[in-house]
């Protein structure tokens, strides 16, 4: 910092409004609210696939495209894919820390979080309509 | 933007390697880890979910997945996603401001490693009987 500054406008009021303020801790709460509704959906999607073991495609494509195991398999792919994406952004944030070189792993990874959440869900619901 | 100057170097604050390992700090690494691996490892199961629209794109995925490679892999898949499951639960415990003492967390680190063993070789026990035999 240089002795003569060259604004009037306090350091303060200069970076007023830039911060985080009021939406700063929105990945903070959905990481928590993601994480809250992976614990049942991770044990349900986990015996669904013990469910599903050994059994021909006719029987898998069947049960996956049954309702309440497609809505429950949507849900668990939604949640996971939406921490995913925030875990990962903390981890870039951390390491990363070349500006350009950010943005670009920031944007990758949020495409790479809805390609895989839609190519599943996409997945799961030709099973259940039968397209 | 409020820009300014690079400031004078100034000394950093001490990092990993300064540090002697403790169960607890493992963990936290671990916990870290075990997401990134989960990451890469949805592919496999959106893999799975497409494939299970065609006989054939199913049987591919049943070759890969019965490989050795595909075995070790869903192993490390089950077994990074109990652990992340217990340590994010460990996680929600400590958002509450609960169980931060020394006596607590180190039960906890090492009830999550336990539980997250165990919990993997059981639930593969379990599959692979389901499956009517390991081969």
């Amino acid at each position: 910092m240089s002795d003569t500054p060259k604004h009037i406008r306090t350091p303060l009021s200069r970076v007023r409004g830039l911060g985080a303020a009021r939406s700063g801790t929105a990945h903070f709460w959905r990481q928590r609210l993601t994480a809250v509704a992976n614990i049942p959906l991770t044990i349900a999607a986990v015996v669904i696939m013990i469910m599903l073991l050994g059994r021909n495609q006719a029987a898998v494509a069947q049960i996956l495209g049954s309702p309440v195991v497609a809505i429950i398999m949507l849900l668990f792919i939604g949640s996971i894919t939406m921490h995913m994406r925030i875990g990962m952004q903390v981890i870039i944030e951390d390491y990363v820390h070349d500006e350009i070189s950010k943005l670009v792993l920031i944007m990758a990874n949020a495409f790479f979080c809805i390609a895989v959440a839609l190519t599943s869900a996409y997945g799961i619901l030709k099973l259940s309509f039968g397209l | 933007m409020a820009e300014t100057k690079a400031p004078a170097a100034r000394p950093l604050s001490p990092h990993l390697q300064i540090y002697k390992p403790t169960l607890t700090m493992m963990m936290s690494i671990v916990h870290r880890v075990t997401g990134f691996g989960l990451y890469f490892g949805t592919l496999l199961l959106a893999w799975w979910l497409i494939a299970a629209v065609s006989p054939s794109s199913y049987a591919r995925f049943e070759w890969f997945a019965s490989s050795i490679i595909g075995r070790l892999i869903l192993f490390g898949y089950t077994w990074a996603l109990i652990h992340h499951m217990l340590g994010g639960i460990r996680h929600l415990i400590w958002d509450t401001g609960r169980a931060m003492g020394p006596a607590e967390r180190e039960w906890l680190a090492a009830a999550n490693l336990i539980g997250s063993i165990a919990i993997t070789v059981l639930l593969w026990i379990f599959g692979l009987l389901a499956m009517g035999g390991p081969v």
